[in-house]
Order: structure tokens, then sequence, then C-alpha cells
């Protein structure tokens, strides 16, 4: 019982991180039906920018944990939101009328791009960052099995449930979400009545971006290490959530990665952690056959 | 946007325009660039992170960015009409005309690379390389080109092969002839077995569906340590003879059967014509395919899925052909690479041989078996060119992934030939073939 309290913890923590990560997928794909393969590997970079900024604060003498959390926070969801544009600028926005594997194939030459940059320019070992966040609360100690919350835990659900929040409330009630979800609902019509598609586009690969930002500097406050690889597997992880969840809705996304994160960890807990990819991505491959529409996603009518 | 003529807009000099583009994309490059080239981070003696500041790249970086912007704002000022990069007519009827002349030379080419370079086991090892993504190539060629489906997976058949032959000439002592068909008729398996399945979903789903068989077949070939020896591979491979005589200096061994002297190179040489036969059977293979019914029903899928359903093609069975057949070249493939390399780990089969496999039938442009060829020569070729810049060539070809799906979509040899044709035949002009999209 206690095992499991701690597997369900460190699965929620974990599936939190996927979380903030397919809600990039889902958004894009509900907006202009496209997987930004890319995305996990824009995660990556946020949380090598998230590295690098907080090292330069603590060569600057910025020592105080929370005013440099913060700060990075900042740094580095703006700059990755920056490499969101950017892509969207330069890989995507060109193949808007292109055949229709072009994006992909397009985001998959992306997708290699920045993880090879990332090893050029940053060196292919794996970083460390000592932990910054320490201390955590110990709920029960039954059996000599104790079951910790740790602070980094409880500040990743909090932070995610928080942007989940202003998200929500970003998509319901301001002028861009009335955008977003014009365009989602059809691209062309929302341009004919004088949505700025370009511009909808565009943000919501920032916005994105910068949810993947949060998660990196998360996979990088929780585990501690990072390498220029972890976009990759995140990724696919993160799209298989936003597929479970069902593509193209929001609290999907959200539903869909924390049911990941579950699954990865209980199936590293009682069966073999070798083989957790593999059951995660076997869970992707179950879904599509399946349940294609996700949980709550919408079943996808085709028109001629 | 895609009409036969070219507009052309003739650009308004714009200094101030093009001054604010440069500064754009300036502080976009330093935006950029300040954190991740800016600063190396190095792990220390201490096992911390140390700071190396690398200033200097940055600025550099930013001033291309810069001057790029700024000569791009003179050069084509505003420009809101897009135009579509594309050869002219009489020069797109010139290429075909040497092109239809190029493959039969190439051939003849191919043919005698082992006498022409018979001394140069280097450029020998690298044609047998090229050959091998040739073959690969046309193989993944049927499966995205002519079918459409796009196969993230690919290397998962090419391992599937590649295990085969190992396994069983290991286990079981059977010969690379023997085993050739096996592997091809087991990794054909796999693809239905895939297939079946997924192949009722949407073009990106399928894709990201078969990434993830591959990445589930290399982490089981990593994780099965008792049946594929995981991380460290299979050694100890047999090589292949000649139809039973063995490349060997002793009694039996083919130089002392045919009376001539020992050399090595006559294995390399014999590998050289095995993978030409190889590939040619599967390019053979696929011209041929494309004539039957099933061919077409291909072509037709990859045109318009909706289409052919209301025609009446079962699609999931034309789809799986599609796969299987794929699937099956890959095999071959993979167990000539077993045999070849004597030697098999899962590092062989990673994702990253699947882009590559893709971007030379993207690059190539999709469908083109020729195109396949060429793109196959170029890249491998640069990668051993560029060999000092060898970190570097996954970024290359990223980049030139990228750039030709924004330039030219349908890759180097763009022209469709029609496999239906009225008198005679002629190219089909990218910009009227009509693809399915999203």
């Amino acid at each position: 019982m206690e095992y499991f309290l701690q597997q369900l913890i460190n699965g929620l923590t974990l599936g939190s991180i996927y979380g903030l990560i397919a809600i990039g997928y889902t958004m894009v794909y509900g907006i202009i039906g496209m997987i930004n393969f890319a995305h996990g590997d824009v995660f990556m970079v946020g949380a090598f920018l998230a590295l690098i900024a907080f090292l330069m604060l603590v060569a600057l003498g910025v020592t105080a944990v929370p005013l440099a959390l913060f700060l990075v926070l900042l740094i580095a969801m703006a700059l990755t939101a920056l490499y969101g544009w950017t892509v969207e600028r330069m890989a995507y926005r060109p193949l808007r009328h292109s055949f229709r594997l072009a994006p992909l194939i397009s985001a998959i030459g992306m997708s290699i791009v920045l993880q090879n940059y990332v090893q050029i320019v940053q060196g292919a070992r794996v970083k460390p960052l000592p932990p910054l966040i320490q201390g955590g609360y110990t709920l029960l100690d039954r059996n000599g099995f104790a079951v910790g919350l740790s602070n980094v835990q409880i500040a990743i659900v909090v932070i995610t449930l928080a942007l989940m929040l202003v998200f929500s409330w970003l998509v319901a009630n301001t002028r861009l979400g009335r955008d977003m979800r014009a365009c989602e609902q059809d691209l062309k019509m929302a341009s004919l009545v004088g949505v700025d598609i370009d511009r909808t586009i565009s943000l919501t690969f920032v916005i994105g971006a910068a949810l993947a930002a949060v998660a990196g500097i998360m996979d990088l406050l929780y585990y501690g290490v990072i390498d220029f690889y972890i976009g990759f597997v995140a990724g696919v992880k993160a799209f298989t959530a936003a597929v479970l969840g069902g593509i193209g809705s929001l609290p999907g996304a959200m539903v869909g990665g924390l049911l990941i994160g579950l699954i990865e960890t209980f199936w590293s807990a009682y069966f073999s952690i070798e083989y957790k990819d593999v059951a995660a991505f076997s869970v992707l491959v179950i879904v599509l056959i399946f349940l294609p529409t996700g949980i709550l996603g919408r079943p996808e009518i085709e028109k001629v | 946007m895609r009409g036969s003529r070219i507009i052309r807009v003739k650009p308004v000099l714009d200094l101030r325009a093009a001054l604010k583009n440069a500064v754009v994309a300036a502080a976009t490059a330093f935006g950029l660039f300040a954190l991740l080239i800016g600063i190396r981070t190095d792990q220390g003696p201490s096992g911390g992170l140390e700071l190396t500041p690398r200033f200097g790249t940055l600025g550099i970086l930013v001033a291309i960015a810069f001057v790029g912007g700024l000569l791009r704002g003179i050069l084509f000022g505003e420009r809101r009409i897009h135009i579509a990069p594309r050869l002219p007519a009489a020069a797109t009827a010139v290429l075909d005309r040497v092109g239809r002349m190029f493959a039969p030379a190439l051939l003849a080419f191919a043919l005698a690379v082992p006498i022409l370079f018979y001394h140069d086991r280097y450029i020998l090892d690298l044609s047998i390389q090229i050959l091998t993504y040739v073959m690969l190539g046309w193989g993944l060629n049927i499966v995205v080109g002519l079918a459409g489906l796009l196969d993230l997976g690919y290397v998962a058949f090419y391992a599937v092969g590649a295990y085969s032959y190992a396994l069983i000439a290991t286990n079981f002592g059977l010969s690379f002839w023997m085993c050739l068909p096996i592997s091809g008729i087991l990794a054909c398996f796999w693809g239905v077995l895939l297939g079946f399945p997924v192949l009722r979903l949407r073009g990106d789903y399928l894709a990201i569906v078969t990434l993830a068989f591959g990445e589930i077949i290399r982490l089981v070939l990593i994780n099965w340590q008792s049946v594929t020896g995981g991380p460290n591979g299979v050694p100890g491979i047999p090589r292949p003879s000649f139809f039973g005589i063995p490349f060997n200096a002793e009694e039996g061994g083919f130089a002392a059967t045919f009376g001539l002297e020992y050399s090595a190179t006559y294995r390399i040489v014999f590998l050289f014509y095995v993978i030409l036969a190889l590939a040619l059977l599967t390019n053979w293979v696929t011209i041929r395919l494309r004539r039957l019914p099933i061919g077409r029903a291909w072509e037709a899928l990859r045109e318009d899925e909706i289409a052919c359903r209301s025609l009446g093609i079962n699609t999931t069975n034309v789809k799986l052909t599609a796969f299987a057949m794929g699937a099956m070249f890959g095999g071959f493939a993979g167990s000539f690479f077993a045999t070849r390399q004597g030697f098999i780990s899962p590092e062989s089969f990673t994702f990253s041989e699947s882009a590559l496999v893709l971007a030379i039938v993207v690059l190539g442009g999709m469908g083109s078996q020729l195109g396949v060829v060429i793109a196959a020569t170029v890249m491998l070729g640069g990668f051993e060119l560029f060999r000092e810049f060898a970190q570097y060539r996954m970024l290359v070809f990223g980049l030139a992934m990228v750039a030709i799906m924004v330039w030219r979509p349908r890759g180097l040899i763009a022209t469709r030939s029609p496999s239906v044709f009225l008198e005679r035949r002629k190219g089909i002009e990218p910009g009227l073939v009509r693809e399915e999209r999203g």
C-alpha cells in the first residue's frame, strides 16, 4: 500500500511534466492538423536554456533560490518561445499549402536539427545540476517504508495546475483564445471573418513552446540531469498522452499526460524498468488502434 | 498558387524596411543563440558544471543574421506573393531526356565499379554502403513514394532482417543464401503484423505508430539479452560464400578453386555484386509492380484515398501489400548488412537510420527511383567528403530535409512519370500533380 502510494505520487509528478508537453502537441494539432514532431526537442532546448540561465545567474551572484528560479522560469520561457516561433516561421509556415506529409517531414528534419544543434554546441555528455529545491514531507511511515512527498514534486504539481488554470482562462476568455478556437474550427473561415491566422498560429507555437520550457525546467529539477536526447523519448510519450486524452482537447492532454505518467511509473514499479518505454509506446499503438479519438476527443469527420 | 506560371513581382528597394528586417533577424539570432552558443557548459573537475563564454562565435552568428536580413531586404524587398521556384518546362523536358539516358549509364558505371576501383578498398566499401542505402531507399520508396504512407520505423524491418539472418546462421548454421529469403519473409511477416491493425490510421498517425514500433523493436533487441545478446549484439555472423565456396585462403576456398592467387578483395567484389543485384531486384520488382493493378492502386491511394475507397479499392489491403513489400526488401537489405558486417548490435538500428533512409527518399523525390540513387550517392558521398565535420552531418541533413520541403517539396527529381499514358510517355510537371492535403 505504501509502495503503491509512493508510486502514485511519482506517477502524478511525471504525468504533470508529460501533460505540459502534450498541450503543445494538442494545440498545434487542433489548429493546423499537423504533428509538431520537433516539439519534444523544443522541450529539451527549454531544459538546456534553463540550465545555462541558472548557472549564469549563479555566476552573476543571484544565489537566492526562489528569485533565481523565478528568473530562470522567465528567461527559459521567453527564449524557448522564441525557438518555437522561429521553428514555425522557418519550417512550417512556408508549407501551409503543401501536400499533406510535407509539414511532418519538415518537422522531423527540424527535430534532427535541434537535437544535433544542442549536441554540437553543448556537447553530448549529460549535464548534472545539484538539487535546488530540497526537503519534503513524510506522509506515512509504516513497516519501515516511508512515503515521501518532496518539495520538488509539490512545486511541479502546483505549477502545472496553476499554468493549466491560466491557460484555460486564456483560451476561454481572451481575444487570442477566441481566435485560436476559431482557427481550430475552420482555418479558412476564420481568416474570412478577420482572424489573423498567421499570428494566431505563431502564438500557438509560442505558448506551446513556453509550456514545454516549463516542463523542461521541471524535468531538470526533478531528475537533476539532462542531455540532448531527452526530447525524443519525452516527445513521443507526450504525443501519446495527447492522443490518449483526445488530440485537440486541452483537458484531454492533461488527463492523458497523467495517465501516461502513471502507466510508466507503475509499469517500472511492478513489472520491469527496462521495458518502461516499450510500455509507453505500446500504449500509443493500442490507443490509436482501439480508441483513435482518445478519451475526451471528438471523432474526426472527413469531408470531401 | 499552384498555377503553371511563375509570378514575379518587382521588388521595391526600401532601405528602411531592409534595415528593420536586419535588426529583427539579428535580435532573433541573439535571442536564439545567446545562451546555447554564447556559453558553453562543461563538467569541471569537481563534477559541477563550469561556464566558458564563447561570445566571439555568438557575435559572428548575430552579424551573419544581420547581414543576411539586410541582403534579403535589399534583394527581395517586401514581397507578399508566393513564388513557386520551379524549372521552366523546356528545361524540365531536356532534363527528362537526359534523365532517360542517365539511368542506363549509371547502371553501366555501377557494374564497372569493382573493375575500375579494384585496388581501392575504400571506394569499394563506400560503394557497397551506398548501394545498401539505395536498396533501402527503393524499398521505402514503395511505401512512401508509391503508396504515400509515411513510415518512420523502416529500420525495424532492416533490423528484423539482420537479426533473422544473424540468429539463424549462428544458431542453426544455415547459409546466407538460405537465410536471405527467410529473413525477407520474416520481415514481410512483421510488416503485415504491424500493418494490419495500424493501416486504418490517418497518414501522420501512421507515421508516429511506425516510429513507436521501430523503437519497440530496438528496445526489445537491447533488453532481450538471452536471445539477441542485448547491447553486445551478435558477433561472428558467417560471411557469405560463393554458392558454397568460402572466401578464404584455404584449400577449398574461392581463390584455390578457381586457380587464382588469394586476395581479400574477392569477397568485397562479390559483396558488391550481391548488393547490386539485390538493389536491382528491388528496382525491377517496383517497376513491374507499378504496372500491375496493385501498383496502380498504390499510386491512386497516394493521390486520393477517399476517391480510391469510393471506387471500391480495399484500401487496407492495398496499403498492407505496400507495407509488406517495403518490409521484405528492408529485410533483404538487413540480412545483407549482417553478413557484410559480421557483427550487429541494436546501435545500428536507431531512429536516425530510419530518418536517413527517409531523407534519401524525400530528397530524391518521393516516388522517383533515380532520385533515390542520386540522393543516396550525394548524401553518403558527402558524409565521406566532409569526414572531419562528421559531427555536423546530422545537422546538415536535418536542415536539408527542411529546405527541400520548403523549396522543392517534390524532391530533386520532381517530375512524375505516368504509369498509364497515351501514345508517348512524358513527365508530369510537379505542379500538376495533386496530392491529398490535410
